[in-house]
């Protein structure tokens, strides 16, 4: 895979204030990686210097090569970028924002005409091409940011919260529209929405306070779980304390957790010690014990407890 | 020069799509004729020139101009959309000459809409219309340099009030270098050549030959000189900015 955005020890301090803390990561092309963390954590910051719109402190961010300090113009040409809030001329329509930055990035004629028409057909902004950007609805503004971002077809990606304030319906439009053009692109996606990272990312890096806690695919993350691999099981309430006494003497099992109570039955959650596979001993002590098991799931893990877990602010 | 150009139209165009460019014009003619007739006594002169109409300009230009410049820098701070605009692939400078030259057209514009009172004064008797054309090419180049100073001060802030007032204050200062109450502050103290040079800063004591129609070199030299500066100045506060 051909590396084109490589961070490195990359720095940020707004005077007393570490903003980002020697943060590295590279992207290759055809990669989407989902950079995760709370508000105000460094996400944005990050992509600022990434797309030189703020200096490092310290560091170097390369895209294709090129130094985003050293060679601002090679480097910017390569990147498409949305920024937080999308930001738009509000006066202008979306055609006429369009073409201003198609322009401003050495596109004309019946090349800018066509790469016009994708971007405005791509993000389905037909209908309100020609009407002001501040006259528009808040999924449309996106929109209008996401054809800014994707019009000169650039190998770099990076998108500062492209669904943030939009319908589940927007949502869905613009993760499919990401994974659509993951194939030839390296893609940077900030986000605080976890389904966000299952639905779009290969990769997720999380930040918190300015520096990397993790850097791993989803399902990696998910095994850190305590819940990962956990069995959630219902039967009937006559017999929980016997299964749950049961259950307990299984050495793999850190906790037998009681759910809930509900019409006769009762939900149990089985913990393992250190993510081990207990499917198939649970299944098989309670058929030994003669006793009825309603439902059984074995849970993947939960990438919000992981990313409590993580970036909880703790006393350092 | 691809980018100033773009960076240029968009600017002179989001003019005209606001009620500014229009509240502008009309308040500006209005002005100007208002003090060329009424104070400067046009008719009661008897001269077929138009010096009663340019000398107040400089004037005009100190609360007008800035208004122009406020929003350039001001705005794109507010909004986010600088964000964009800095990191799209042009060096600052383009985008900063794009919007001075797309502002001080604006300023040319409304200085051309006066040519109305140019037909009178020709209608009403022989003027000496190279004279008249130097001094509308002083007029504008004062409104140029105003408009530097105004963008500097857009850069500084996000709020287009404190634009205003602080791209005014810089203006008047410019303007009243040459009167002697400013003068008389230096001279107590400073040398002569430093009085000298406090007054060679002055745009009023240099509007005043452009309006006679005299453009010597030193004036042109001073006015590109002070537009270049604000440019340079301009540029580097945004580039500060990036810096953090």
């Amino acid at each position: 895979m051909q590396e084109m955005v490589r961070l490195e020890r990359l720095t940020k301090r707004f005077g007393a204030v570490q903003a980002v803390d020697d943060v590295s990561f590279s992207v290759a092309r055809g990669e989407v990686l989902g950079f995760l963390g709370p508000n105000g954590a460094g996400k944005s910051t990050t992509m600022r210097m990434l797309t030189g719109y703020i200096l490092p402190t310290s560091g170097t961010a390369r895209v294709a090569g090129f130094d985003v300090v050293q060679s601002p113009r090679e480097a910017k040409r390569r990147i498409g970028y949305l920024p937080e809030g999308a930001p738009a001329y509000g006066d202008m329509t979306p055609l006429a924002f369009l073409r201003f930055v198609g322009a401003m990035r050495g596109l004309a004629g019946a090349d800018l005409e066509r790469r016009l028409r994708e971007a405005i057909a791509r993000t389905s902004l037909e209908e309100a091409a020609l009407r002001p950007i501040d006259t528009l609805s808040k999924g449309f503004r996106r929109r209008v940011g996401l054809a800014q971002a994707i019009l000169h077809d650039p190998p770099v990606l990076v998108l500062d919260e492209p669904t943030d304030g939009l319908d589940p319906n927007q949502k869905h439009e613009v993760r499919k529209l990401i994974k659509e053009m993951s194939s030839g692109k390296a893609i940077i996606v900030s986000t605080h929405i976890l389904e966000e990272v299952d639905a779009v990312c290969d990769r997720a890096v999380i930040i918190a306070r300015g520096r990397i806690v993790a850097d791993a695919r989803p399902e990696e993350l998910r095994r850190r779980s305590p819940a990962h691999n956990a069995v959630r099981l219902t039967i009937d309430r006559a017999r929980e304390e016997e299964a749950t006494a049961a259950l307990r003497a299984i050495n793999a099992v850190r906790e037998v957790r009681p759910l809930e109570r509900v019409n006769g039955t009762a939900t149990l959650l089985v913990l393992p010690v250190d993510g081990a596979d207990l499917g198939a001993a649970v299944a098989g002590l309670l058929h030994e014990r003669g006793i009825r098991v309603e439902h059984l799931t074995v849970e993947p893990g939960r990438l919000d407890e992981v990313f409590r877990a993580l970036t909880a602010s703790r006393p350092s | 020069m691809r980018a100033v150009a773009t960076v240029f139209k968009r600017e002179l165009a989001a003019y005209f799509t606001t009620p500014l460019a229009y509240v502008f014009i009309v308040i500006f003619l209005a002005l100007a004729g208002a003090f060329a007739f009424f104070v400067g006594a046009f008719f009661e002169r008897g001269q077929a020139d138009l010096e009663s109409f340019f000398v107040f300009h400089p004037w005009l230009y100190l609360f007008l101009v800035p208004a122009v410049a406020m929003r350039l820098w001001a705005e794109e701070r507010r909004t986010g959309t600088i964000e964009l605009l800095l990191t799209l692939p042009a060096s600052t400078f383009e985008i900063v000459l794009g919007k001075f030259l797309a502002a001080w057209l604006f300023t040319g514009i409304a200085l051309a809409l006066t040519f109305p009172l140019w037909l009178t004064v020709n209608y009403l008797g022989e003027p000496d219309n190279g004279v008249i054309l130097a001094a509308y090419l002083g007029s504008w180049a004062i409104a140029g340099a105003f408009i530097a100073i105004g963008a500097c001060a857009s850069a500084l802030t996000k709020n287009q009030v404190i634009a205003f007032v602080l791209g005014a204050a810089i203006c008047f200062l410019f303007l009243m270098s040459g009167v002697d109450l400013v003068l008389s502050a230096f001279r107590g103290w400073a040398p002569p050549w430093i009085v000298d040079l406090v007054a060679s800063f002055s745009l009023i004591t240099h509007f005043n030959e452009l309006a006679k129609g005299v453009i010597n070199a030193a004036t042109a030299v001073y006015l590109a000189t002070l537009v270049g500066v604000c440019l340079l100045v301009n540029t580097l506060i945004v580039d500060l900015e990036k810096a953090g």
